[in-house]
């Protein structure tokens, strides 16, 4: 079990990682919000799911309603998330920002 | 075989009402009579001014077998998502990852019809590392942010059949 709860966490500090090194490898706004949005939520996700394994260890009822309660916010997370990421986005779509592309690479 | 609207409403008043109390219960995690009375109460008068809110669906028989598709699209779902995060982590740790990516911004009209379709669509796009969906106009016109050909390929492509059968439209 501890193998496991270990494992899982470790992934999921690889994603969260990811994420951060991304927002400064990507060369604009927009390529910069796919590792700030997705990676964070995948990394969360390994990471809760790790967590409510641990606290079933030792059986109990509180600690059955805590692992359903991370698992809510596991689908929290997965509503706000793609939500937020839309209205960053739209604002910059708005704002008339215009996506990095290959050909302005070249120039 | 049609009820009558006041059927309608108690049903959809109890179906709120029991969702709430499921969920004050995990949230409370006391059993005692005080709290839970406390719960069903509260959860009574919220379910009352707004039960026909949630659930004002003309097609309410259908409604378990509409989750049940719903719940099944999920798993398809998560997969997805993991097998592109692998992607974007490799992008991410990639040295050259100037010439590997190709950001763009693609216009395509889906076909799903009502709002919940697309908003699902919408949604799955952006939780889908790759693409990020922009803009969505009512009748179904997407744009879409995409990083790579790669993740612009997948679009609308299986992701979009999936949801109109998890719908009920496909």
């Amino acid at each position: 079990m501890n193998i496991i709860v270990t494992l899982l966490l470790i992934c999921g500090l690889i994603f969260f990682t990811g994420g951060a090194v991304g927002i400064i490898r990507f060369p604009d706004f927009y390529s910069r919000l796919h590792p700030a949005g997705k990676l964070d939520t995948m990394g969360s996700l390994l990471i809760m799911i790790a967590l409510s394994l641990f606290n079933l260890h030792h059986f109990s009822l509180g600690g059955l309603l805590t692992s359903l309660k991370i698992i809510l916010i596991m689908v929290f997370v997965f509503l706000s998330s793609p939500t937020a990421v839309h209205g960053i986005v739209d604002a910059g779509v708005n704002a008339g920002l215009s996506p990095w592309t290959k050909e302005e690479r070249r120039r | 075989m049609t009820h009558s609207p006041a059927k309608k409403k108690i049903f959809s008043f109890l179906l709120t009402f029991f969702i709430m109390v499921v969920v004050w219960v995990l949230l409370s995690g006391k059993f005692d009579a005080f709290h839970l009375s406390l719960g069903v109460i509260s959860c009574a008068i919220v379910a009352y001014f707004s039960g026909d809110l949630i659930f004002d669906s003309p097609k309410i028989r259908g409604l378990p077998v509409a989750w049940m598709r719903f719940i099944r699209y999920i798993p398809w779902l998560l997969y997805q998502i993991f097998l592109a995060n692998l992607h974007l982590l490799y992008l991410t740790f990639h040295p050259k990852l100037h010439d590997l990516i190709d950001p763009q911004i693609i216009n395509f009209q889906s076909k799903l019809q009502s709002d919940i379709s697309l908003v699902t669509f919408a949604h799955s796009i952006t939780l889908t590392p790759g693409t990020i969906t922009v803009d969505v106009s009512i009748d179904g016109e997407f744009n879409v942010h995409a990083i790579d050909e790669k993740s612009r390929k997948g679009l609308p492509g299986e992701m979009e059949s999936r949801i109109a059968k998890a719908f009920g439209e496909g």
